[in-house]
């Protein structure tokens, strides 16, 4: 279990270095662009050149990698020439709103999808499972940015959400919704799978109650496959937040990163990209290590 | 069960006509996509009458007559015939009457349905060939990884894992980055594609190396291997294992680049402004203020609802297994 933990852990410590400097060797590259941009507005050659200085493409792109690791040795992610405020301030805060946006939704998600996945998933002929597939496939097929604006429109039709800027209501409910549908989907089809397992017969024969079945037995079984999936949602919950903070104009690190793609601003875009390593990462790592407590052959590999 | 599974083909199949006829044949289209009505900004849907006070007739609808240009609002007038392939165009009206807008105008007072139409076809093309590409892509370095094992396989399975992490709509962003912010609409277009294949290869590849995996110890696999087969000659008779898999991985991919092209043309980074494409469209939907009075400027969204629902309708549930094996397709698992 724990050479399996140290093993993801360093997966995860690569993968929060690799990413930032993929972005800043992309964001140089980009900011190539910047200077065909600014000679096209006919700017002088000395403003192009303070841009230049400013991107720090009079640099090398290996100087500029090493003096980001050795900034981020002393917590500095250089200042964003966007906003001119040091990148950490403003990633910190970025973060901070996407992740308590996406825990959110992950958490509204869970409470709906999960046990609706087991019930349905074990009982597919009932009452329940024959009104929650349709809706099911409703919500699947309506991404953060579809639902966003399904959802906007129902609240100013209506008024029963807020459209109000800081209002978190809105923007969890479009994430939240399709994930709650994805969850239910998988796990239904993860819960029939394993209650069609020979295991289950036998338990049901040794007199285990019904109840005990579905949501002990089978649920363990189940719960596997549906946390080797966690990871993707995770991903694609950052994705859809891009989108989602956009459109409900909230602040975030998807916004922030938007600005900074738009601005050519190096530095944040590395912060941003570094941050939401970060977060990634660590999802990544409590998922694989539920995955582990839930599977004993995980630990093996 | 059979039934209902019946009816679901149905719809799908009725849905994939429609999308199809909307996008190769433009002329569905009333109106020009770029041309804008100044009397006709924010106004409503035209709505297809079939009887009036004198009984049944042959399908109209009724002239719009601006009352008030500061609150939009629009009068009904006379009835107006509806004139059937006249013009290049499939249905139209008395052009001295205005427009015909079934489903409105937009803020600039272009026609929203002809908007939706033709934008069709940039949306839908650039999703279809962005997922044709990453499936290519991902079955032959699936395949090669396969065939390979070894130092290759791992590699290219960590180069799988790694972009898999990472969020769709932030690389897509990160790499449009690297792009100049303005181009034609047939740079985005190739650019788009590109990118959107780069990005949604590796859960292609994870399926395409677990499907060649167990292949390749078979024992037809083993008869080419003695008779001197090289690694492609064997990955090709290995592939066909592997067609059930990427049909289905069409469902993961298609929607999720749709969304992709909305998302990025919504912010901007997309198709130029003039052009008519779903994402483009969305900006004018974005304001709240304007939302409420004039909801037809989602129409978009309810055109990529349509798409995605229609395409997981046809999967039934293979799209969910594909996804959950995907960790039943990790070699170091």
């Amino acid at each position: 279990m724990l050479t399996f933990l140290a093993r993801r852990a360093l997966g995860a410590l690569a993968f929060t270095i690799v990413v930032p400097i993929a972005a800043i060797v992309l964001g140089r590259w980009s900011a190539g662009n910047l200077e065909a941009e600014l000679s096209m507005q006919r700017a002088s050659a000395v403003s192009i050149a303070e841009a230049r200085a400013a991107a720090g493409l009079d640099r090398s792109a290996a100087a500029q990698v090493a003096g980001w690791v050795a900034g981020v040795a002393r917590f500095d992610l250089g200042r964003s020439a966007r906003f001119g405020r040091p990148v950490s301030e403003l990633v910190l805060d970025g973060a901070a709103h996407t992740a308590a946006l996406a825990a959110l939704a992950l958490l509204v998600a869970t409470v709906i999808g999960w046990p609706l996945g087991v019930v349905t998933g074990a009982r597919p002929r009932s009452a329940l499972a024959t009104l929650v597939a349709p809706l099911s496939l409703a919500f699947v097929a309506c991404p953060p940015i579809v639902g966003a604006l399904a959802l906007m429109l129902l609240a100013v039709s209506t008024g029963w959400l807020s459209v109000a800027p800081g209002s978190l209501a809105l923007p969890t409910l479009a994430l939240a919704l399709p994930l709650a549908a994805t969850l239910e989907r998988l796990q239904a089809q993860a819960t029939s799978e394993a209650m069609s397992a020979p295991d289950l017969p036998a338990a049901a024969a040794r007199g285990v109650p019904m109840w005990r079945l579905i949501w002990v037995h089978g649920a363990r079984q189940s719960l596997r496959p549906v946390l080797g999936v966690f990871g993707v949602i995770v991903g694609s919950l950052f994705s859809g937040s891009l989108a989602v903070e956009v459109l409900t104009a909230r602040p975030g690190l998807g916004h922030l990163m938007f600005d900074a793609i738009g601005a050519r601003d190096l530095w944040l875009v590395a912060g941003c990209a570094f941050v939401g390593a970060i977060l990634l990462a660590a999802c990544n790592l409590a998922a694989d290590a539920l995955r582990a407590l839930a599977d004993p052959r995980v630990r093996e590999s | 069960m059979r039934r209902r599974a019946q009816a679901w083909r149905t719809a799908l199949a009725t849905l994939a006509a429609i999308v199809v006829v909307i996008a190769l044949l433009p002329g569905i289209a009333p109106n020009d996509p770029g041309r804008s009505f100044p009397d006709r900004a924010y106004a409503p849907p035209m709505r297809l009458h079939v009887r009036d006070a004198s009984g049944f007739r042959a399908p109209f609808v009724r002239e719009q007559v601006l009352r008030d240009r500061l609150l939009r609002q629009f009068d009904e007038g006379r009835a107006l015939p509806l004139r059937w392939f006249q013009h290049g165009h499939l249905v139209t009206i008395d052009p001295t009457a205005g427009p015909l807008l079934f489903l409105g105008g937009d803020p600039l007072g272009r026609d929203v349905f002809a908007r939706l139409v033709h934008g069709a076809r940039l949306s839908l093309g650039v999703a279809a060939l962005g997922t044709i590409g990453a499936l290519f892509i991902g079955a032959l370095i699936g395949a090669l990884a396969g065939t390979s094992g070894g130092t290759i396989e791992r590699v290219l399975m960590l180069a799988a894992d790694f972009v898999l992490v990472l969020p769709g709509a932030y690389l897509v962003l990160a790499l449009r980055g690297v792009l100049p912010l303005v181009l034609s609409r047939a740079q985005v277009f190739g650019w788009m594609t590109v990118l959107f294949a780069l990005s949604a290869w590796p859960h292609v590849a994870r399926g395409v190396r677990a499907i060649v995996a167990t292949e390749r110890v078979r024992d037809y696999a083993e008869a080419l291997r003695a008779a001197g087969a090289g690694r492609w000659r064997l990955a090709r008779q290995f592939l066909p294992a592997a067609r059930g898999f990427l049909t289905v991985e069409i469902v993961l991919i298609m929607p999720a680049l749709l969304v992709a092209e909305a998302t990025l043309s919504f912010l901007g980074l997309g198709f130029p402004p003039p052009e008519a494409s779903w994402g483009t469209m969305l900006q004018d939907a974005q304001n709240v203020g304007v939302l409420g009075g004039a909801p037809w400027l989602v129409a978009p969204a309810a055109a990529i609802f349509i798409v995605v629902f229609a395409l997981h309708l046809a999967s039934g549930t293979r799209a969910d297994s594909a996804l959950l094996a995907l960790t039943r397709a990790r070699p170091d698992r």
